[in-house]
């Protein structure tokens, strides 16, 4: 059966800010359902949507699918709990830089180390949306905000990085606007066997309007950003003259045509890589200095946590003569009473 | 001169000796042979938090007791009838458990110099000192017996004393005419890639039978008859194991695969561990990040289908209540377990206490009630979590299982049953959506148990979503102040109406007259022998042992209407008592409480009626 994006609209009414980088999200998570669908065989039952607190967790609503809204930077565990539970789901997280990075931090990490095969849509806005404009853990050093009204004097997180230091084997960025990318690395996510985690930068109109234009913006994004594809030479710029090679342990943009440097000096991505050093690089470009990296930075093949769970449980199943409690409670050291 | 061999109803033995001289497995070895040769029995482990406190201190003593009769056993006992102290420490901190005609078995050894500094002896002899030098008092040098015999074993003597504890375990099975058989099966097979290790242990083993039968210190020698028991196969179980297996046979029982989200914590983790053993019988354990995914990975099951179970104690219940609350917002079945210590905070993690009710009952935001069960025994917690389960997973609602550290670890002789005898459970599932309905209603309930339906996701038709903001019963979002009190009155009513289904409060003892006991939970051995010899004493007081916490059975007012004073015996400040009086404030309750990190004794439950007599 061919589904369409309608078929994943619930008759809820979509409550999020006119102007919300969210509804872009929605609309290509809509828009991805049934290409997932098609090339994996998956039926519409099959999708759960899971969510924590905060502006994007109100997504499993907006979706036609079973969903579970559920607590504060939880999601990740419930998650995990349903997918252990029944392997043939195919269960998507929705969360926030707050939700996941935060509160949530450690079920986050610990979901991203079991490899569980769930994917992880992280709406990243730097700011917390639903309380009204708090930093959140990665709102960039000295932000100003009604809790930091001087600054916030912390790091942030780089969610990629955090990803690769707890083994990840799925990580992708995408931008709010970018609809046909965020559809296309939604796809992949799918596809991928494991834990996906892609970042969307996303933006909120209203407390933290523009944070990510400075890469975004419409004139700039293409010098500003590259988007990564596996196999393909690092090229970037509006006018595809731009690129990335490595200067010693450093990654550095390059104008092709400048100093000699031609399309075969490229680093060419390769997203399969198991050694995750130079993905981190990846995910850690920062404009001015280097384009901001979307696309796949990572996608390595590994065992799932699910499916290990299940293999135990059969292979157990199918060794013991222990066919049933009453014989389990028969076994061992028994004695009779005549 | 042989032995003259005594007949004795019941014998308490407590084995004391160093966390780390192998106590709580000689007690139970004691414990498991007694159960094979056929007598009751129950333990009690009583031992420090500590992997391995400082050798010979106070505090590194670890303890086990067991309780063994010719007639039924229902508490491991108050004072003991034979002490084992491996060490001056261990004689000191028991010697208040002595019955005034007590054999104390001690290794002379560990009674040197530096010994009895360790324990805070200021004398040289430890006996004198405590009091108690008029007692039976079997002192062989058991170190230096052991080193011996490893040496002609050809076993390095540091490794071989290792054994001494079996040597200690051979004099109690001579005093006691047990025999070796189960022991020597059981370090046959312990030991079975050491063949040297198995010749030492039989060696000590035995040579301890044989200096107990050679020593005048022993005149006679005593026999505990198996006692009569219903026909049928039988095995030791501990508390910890009943629940993990009533929830495996509640899961065979209704189909519904068993899930276990948990996180390490003393005591409970028994439960996590045998859970973890049985995946051939598809039970899924996650060994989570955290307290808080322990229950979470278990909500996430649940909504799966699973029959999905949390186990924590009181500190990991605090972390659990937000997601206890989203559990019951969401509707969804959840079986949590709260093995109780002794608290607040990290408290005394080994010992036992009843202090999480008030957290059990209050401890969520929002109005948030939750069914409570609490197990009275060791083999009571198979019931007790099968039923759990059941209601549970029919009711679509979290039940919390209150066990305590008591229960937990402590063991006991269980019939077997056969599975075919415990009813079916039928959670509410619905596959398709019913006539006429346009869409699938995720909180139409039920009007008889306002209960809700469960429709599983991989259903085709029935997507909705859960959560836990509140919701009309079609599932959408609702801030309606109606629909609010509308669904808090159903989600309490749901519980409430569990009263109909659980078995009605029974009373022991007088059924009606001047005094009425209360309690709950793993007080009811001690509960029970109190009543029993209160009986026989002539004081004539009626017992109601609660298991069914909330709701309350449907009689307990019209039982409590019955006496003229009630008085409530726990091991906390009145949790349960406080409880009573705001469901039916129109009757006095006196109370008896204790927070020591100790079970009762039976004879402070006796004079507490007595005063009350008098």
């Amino acid at each position: 059966m061919k589904f369409t994006p309608q078929d994943f609209k619930s008759d809820q009414e979509v409550k999020w800010c006119p102007g919300c980088g969210d509804h872009a999200v929605l609309a290509a998570v809509q828009r991805a359902l049934p290409e997932i669908s098609e090339a994996l065989g998956y039926s519409k039952e099959r999708y759960v949507f899971v969510s924590g607190i905060g502006c994007s967790s109100r997504f499993p609503y907006y979706m036609k699918t079973y969903g579970f809204h559920s607590i504060h930077g939880r999601a990740a565990a419930i998650a995990t709990g349903i997918k252990v539970a029944n392997p043939t789901l195919s269960v998507w997280e929705m969360t926030g830089d707050g939700d996941s990075l935060a509160i949530g931090g450690n079920h986050l990490i610990h979901a991203i180390r079991r490899n569980i095969d769930i994917n992880i849509v992280l709406f990243n806005n730097r700011i917390y949306g639903l309380t009204k404009g708090q930093y959140s853990p990665t709102s960039k050093w000295g932000t100003i905000t009604k809790t930091s009204p001087f600054g916030t004097v912390e790091h942030p997180f780089n969610p990629g990085a955090l990803a690769m230091g707890a083994r990840g084997t799925f990580f992708a960025r995408t931008l709010d606007m970018e609809l046909q990318l965020t559809q296309e690395i939604m796809v992949e996510a799918a596809k991928h066997d494991g834990t996906a985690l892609v970042e969307v930068l996303q933006n909120c109109v209203i407390f933290n309007d523009r944070t990510h234009s400075i890469i975004s913006d419409r004139d700039v994004r293409a010098d500003r950003t590259i988007v990564l594809q596996h196999g393909k030479p690092m090229i970037f710029g509006k006018n595809k003259d731009k690129g990335l090679i490595l200067d010693g342990m450093r990654l550095k943009a390059v104008t092709i045509g400048e100093n000699g440097i031609t399309t075969d000096d490229l680093l060419v991505h390769n997203a399969e890589e198991q050694n995750h050093g130079i993905h981190i690089m990846l995910c850690e470009m920062e404009w001015p200095e280097l384009p901001v990296a979307l696309g796949i930075i990572r996608r390595v093949k590994d065992r799932t946590y699910d499916d290990m769970v299940r293999d135990q449980v059969t292979e157990l199943a199918n060794k013991s003569n222990i066919r049933c409690m009453n014989d389990m409670l028969r076994s061992g050291d028994t004695w009779v009473v005549e | 001169m042989p032995h003259k061999v005594i007949d004795v109803q019941n014998v308490v033995i407590r084995f004391t000796g160093d966390s780390g001289d192998g106590m709580q497995l000689t007690g139970s070895l004691f414990a498991d042979t007694a159960a094979f040769f056929g007598n009751d029995i129950t333990t009690f482990p009583d031992f420090p938090a500590e992997i391995r406190a400082p050798q010979g201190t106070i505090a590194g003593v670890s303890g086990f007791q067991v309780h063994i009769g010719s007639s039924a056993i229902y508490t491991p006992g108050d004072y003991c009838d034979v002490l084992v102290a491996m060490n001056p420490a261990a004689l000191k901190s028991n010697v208040k458990w002595l019955k005034p005609n007590a054999t104390i078995i001690v290794d002379i050894d560990t009674f040197d110099k530096k010994g009895l500094e360790k324990a805070g002896f200021t004398t040289e002899d430890a006996f004198a000192e405590l009091n108690i030098s008029d007692r039976n008092i079997i002192a062989p040098p058991i170190t230096t017996l052991t080193k011996e015999s490893s040496t002609l074993c050809g076993i390095d003597p540091k490794s071989g004393v290792r054994c001494k504890n079996m040597f200690a375990l051979g004099i109690c099975y001579f005093l006691y005419n047990m025999p070796l058989d189960h022991t020597e099966k059981f370090i046959r097979k312990k030991f079975a890639k050491d063949p040297a290790l198995i010749d030492i242990n039989l060696r000590i083993l035995k040579d301890g039978v044989n200096y107990a039968s050679n020593i005048q210190a022993i005149a006679d020698t005593y026999i505990v008859k198996p006692s009569k028991q219903k026909p049928g196969i039988y095995r030791n179980i501990n508390g910890n194991k009943a629940i993990a297996w009533g929830l495996m046979a509640a899961s065979e029982k209704s189909g519904r695969p068993l899930f276990c989200g948990s996180y390490p914590i003393t005591p409970a983790t028994g439960i996590l561990e045998e859970l973890a053993i049985h995946k051939e019988l598809g039970v899924k354990t996650l060994q989570c990040e955290d307290e808080i995914a322990g229950i979470c990975t278990a909500i996430g099951a649940s909504y799966a289908g699973s029959l999905a179970v949390t186990s924590t104690s009181g500190p990991g219940l605090s972390l659990k209540s937000e997601a206890l609350g989203l559990a019951v917002m969401a509707e969804l079945p959840l079986v949590v377990i709260d093995v109780q210590r002794a608290g607040p905070s990290t408290g005394i993690p080994t010992k036992t206490e009843q202090t999480d009710l008030n957290q059990a009952l209050y401890g969520r935001s929002g109005e948030c009630p939750v069914a409570i069960i609490a197990p009275h025994s060791p083999s009571h917690c198979f019931e007790a979590s099968f039923y759990a389960a059941k209601y549970a997973l029919e009711h679509l609602m979290p039940v919390i299982i209150l066990s305590e550290g008591f229960l937990g670890n402590g063991s006991e002789p269980w019939r077997i049953p056969d599975i075919n005898d415990y009813p079916s459970i039928n959670p509410p599932l619905i596959q398709e959506l019913e006539e006429g309905e346009p869409h699938f209603y995720p909180f139409k309930r039920d009007p008889e148990t306002m209960v809700r339906r469960w429709a599983l996701p991989g259903t085709p038709n029935l997507e909705h979503r859960v959560g836990g903001l509140e919701k009309n019963h079609k599932g959408a979002v609702s801030s309606d102040p109606l629909v609010h009190q509308q669904m808090v009155n159903e989600r309490a009513e749901k519980v409430a109406r569990l009263a109909r289904l659980i078995p009605p409060q029974s009373v022991i003892g007088e059924q009606e007259g001047d005094i009425l006991m209360v309690s709950w939970g793993g007080t009811y051995g001690h509960m029970l022998n109190a009543q029993s010899q209160l009986h026989s004493d002539g004081i004539k007081v009626g017992l109601a042992h609660f298991d069914y916490i909330n709701p309350l059975p449907l009689n307990t007012e019209e039982i409590f209407g019955r006496f003229k004073k009630i008085i409530v015996f726990e091991l906390n400040s009145g949790h349960f008592a406080n409880y009573l009086r705001s469901k039916m404030p129109q009757f006095t309750y006196l109370q008896y409480n204790k927070i020591q990190g100790q079970p009762f004794i039976v004879t402070e439950i006796i004079e507490a009626i007595n005063k009350i007599v008098k």
